[in-house]
């Protein structure tokens, strides 16, 4: 399997995680060591930046996996950019995931607000990690402001439907030019798998690992699922059947009498 | 709240930056040879049976192991382009400002060192021009000149004025200019530019192009990347099919393809397949390429890209032609002259780029396009929506 280059800075997993929902910290831990996820995102409004004894941030600080802060929050670009301010400032981090959502109830991300607070924190000097609906012209836009990757979704957060975008997932896979990693909805080890078969190049999961009964085992199970995904499609994979169409008659005829 | 702000692009973010040249030379030619005699049958079917297609999809779908299912993918592309873009065909007309050149390209009667008349229109012979061909029906016309520095940016800024005005839609086949150049062309009107590549192998090309600024096989390859950077409506590529193996030299035009809808994602793109016609001068082709194969490369095209525009000039026959509407191709030019002066004067032959195969009317050519149950589109764009603001 490739490694996956995300601003210079290389992964071995294509599984990225979300930090929250999970029961205890424990519970935490041991599913993100099971998922082998390299690159964990959490939120900075969860974090308590006063108390160093903040129980989400040290253990992670301990297993060593790269911390993405999100915006998570925020809810217009000035919201997003003195949040990634503040992210930076507590984590050393110039990495960020921007998410900006007005709306409380179905969190949906606010396109046009994240491309200026994405072109804004490109100047300021972070890698942008923007999270987005899966619009294709968007990705694009996002992609020439500067963007390391897109992270369109694959269905509303947190509602595990998973690639119900998909025709047009499909349209920006064709035309990014940096990594896509599908982020939202995806509810179940074959979605993600089918994302990554389709060329995503990573995923991110969060509640359906946790808020499964067992999180550890089903964190597996989407660390299974993606390297499966992945391997299928730098194999080549083989496409549904091919049903014979039939050409109109004149220009049948016109054909067999060609040389 | 936050207050509005506008995102404008200040410089290219990194992904997007890189020009095809640098893709093209880290590519091997034998390497993309190889890729289409290797194929098999199960790689044509496997190509048959997607959506979406790769460029090694493509390799299969123009190889000789896809010559047993012609048939199918023609099936398949008719159904695609009527799909994708309805019973119609555009229409258009050449129009050949000037036949001065100061190249020498094996294959071209334009060439320097043929002894024919050099003329370049004026003014007053423009404005007959465009009003015999206006007066043929055309709203889309496309200026084609030779190469040369004296029909080149003071010429182009004083004839796009004068021509603009009756047309919607204006593309141009000239001597690759600098990004700057194609954006003052955009705000004069243009809104479409052809730059074949004749040939994507380096050591062919420089083969057929023995003297002037054609030679330069990377600052012709990179105006592509150029239009697009100015952000032209619609860029048209081709190679001249017979100077090389002609399967390898669309499977680059494929990667260069795939490389510019990547980058210039606002830009619409054509294709067009001209193949080497007789000419004063000229040479025999070296890959010649059959009418069935033609068929079978047409139909490739159409399965690796649905919505890509496919022009057909009039050097293919009148029976060919006939079809083609149905094979997959959108765009056609009709009762073209290869001459300039040659819509409003009785030009003489001597003065022609090549010669043409299919000499039927405008109004024969419609009335085909009609018996094939399709529509002739003669308006396809309307100035206002390129206008800048
Ligand atoms: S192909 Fe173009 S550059 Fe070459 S001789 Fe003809 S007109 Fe001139």
């Amino acid at each position: 399997m490739t490694p996956l280059i995300i601003a210079d800075q290389e992964f071995g997993s294509r599984l990225f995680v979300g930090t929250g929902k999970y029961a205890s910290a424990e519970a935490m831990t041991e599913s993100i060591l099971a998922s082998g996820a390299e690159l964990v995102t959490l939120s900075l409004r969860r974090l308590d930046l006063q108390h160093q004894t903040d129980n989400i941030l040290k253990p992670l600080q301990r297993m060593g996996v790269k911390l993405l802060p999100n915006t998570s929050g925020a809810r217009n670009a000035q919201e997003a950019i003195f949040a990634s301010e503040l992210a930076r400032e507590a984590l050393q981090t110039n990495w960020v995931k921007l998410e900006i959502h007005p709306d409380p109830r179905y969190l949906m991300p606010d396109g046009n607000e994240t491309l200026v607070a994405a072109e804004a924190l490109i100047k300021k000097g972070f890698v942008v990690m923007p999270y987005v609906h899966a619009d294709p012209v968007l990705c694009k836009r996002l992609e020439e402001v500067g963007c390391q990757c897109v992270m369109p979704l694959g269905s509303p957060i947190g509602s595990n439907m998973g690639l119900a975008s998909r025709p047009f997932l499909d349209i920006i896979l064709e035309q990014a030019n940096v990594p896509v990693i599908v982020d939202a909805g995806i509810g179940a080890p074959s979605d993600a798998s089918l994302a990554l078969e389709m060329g995503a190049d990573a995923v991110l999961v969060n509640t359906a690992m946790a808020v499964a009964k067992q999180p550890k085992q089903m964190s597996k199970a989407f660390r299974l699922a993606v390297e499966a995904g992945r391997l299928a499609y730098e194999s080549g994979l083989g496409e549904k059947r091919f049903d014979a169409a039939h050409a109109t008659s004149p220009l049948t005829e016109f054909i067999g009498a060609l040389s | 709240m936050s207050k509005v702000s506008v995102v404008r692009i200040v410089e290219q973010s990194q992904a997007i930056t890189g020009q095809f040249s640098q893709v093209l030379d880290d590519m091997d030619w034998q390497a993309m040879s190889r890729s289409h005699q290797m194929k098999t049958e199960q790689d044509v079917i496997r190509a048959l049976a997607k959506d979406k297609l790769g460029v090694e999809d493509f390799a299969a779908l123009i190889s000789s192991a896809a010559e047993p299912y012609l048939l199918e993918m023609v099936a398949k592309s008719e159904g695609i382009t009527q799909q994708r873009f309805g019973n119609t065909i555009s229409l258009f007309a050449p129009l050949y400002l000037s036949n001065a050149c100061a190249n020498e390209c094996t294959y071209c009667g334009f060439s320097m060192s043929n002894a024919i008349r050099r003329l370049t229109l004026n003014e007053q012979q423009v404005d007959a021009e465009v009003a015999a061909i206006k007066a043929k029906g055309f709203d889309h016309i496309l200026l084609v000149t030779g190469e040369t520095n004296k029909v080149a940016m003071p010429y182009f800024e004083r004839m796009l004025p004068r021509i603009k005005p009756h047309f919607s839609q204006l593309s141009m086949e000239v001597q690759p200019l600098e990004m700057a150049d194609y954006e003052r062309l955009q705000q004069l009107g243009l809104d479409a530019v052809l730059v074949y590549q004749e040939t994507y192998r380096r050591k062919t090309y420089l083969e057929h192009h023995l003297r002037g600024n054609k030679g330069n096989f990377n600052y012709r390859l990179d105006a592509l990347d150029r239009i697009g950077q100015a952000q032209i409506h619609k860029i048209g590529l081709g190679v001249l099919l017979g100077l090389e193996d002609w399967r390898t030299d669309s499977i680059a035009m494929a990667h260069h393809l795939r490389h510019l809808q990547k980058r210039y994602w606002r830009s619409r793109f054509s294709v067009a397949f001209p193949r080497i016609r007789p000419c004063e001068g000229g040479i025999e082709p070296k890959s010649v390429i059959s009418d069935r194969q033609l068929v079978q490369l047409i139909a490739a095209w159409r399965l690796f890209d649905a919505d890509l525009e496919m022009s057909l000039s009039t050097r293919e026959s009148p029976t060919f032609r006939q079809h083609a509407v149905k094979m997959g191709f959108t765009t056609m030019s009709a009762e073209s002259k290869t001459q300039p002066g040659g819509y409003a004067e009785e030009a003489q032959p001597a003065l022609e780029q090549f010669q043409i195969s299919d000499e039927r009317s405008v109004s024969d050519i419609a009335a085909m396009i009609h018996a094939q149950g399709k529509e002739v589109v003669w308006k396809d764009w309307d100035p206002a929506l390129t206008s800048r603001f």
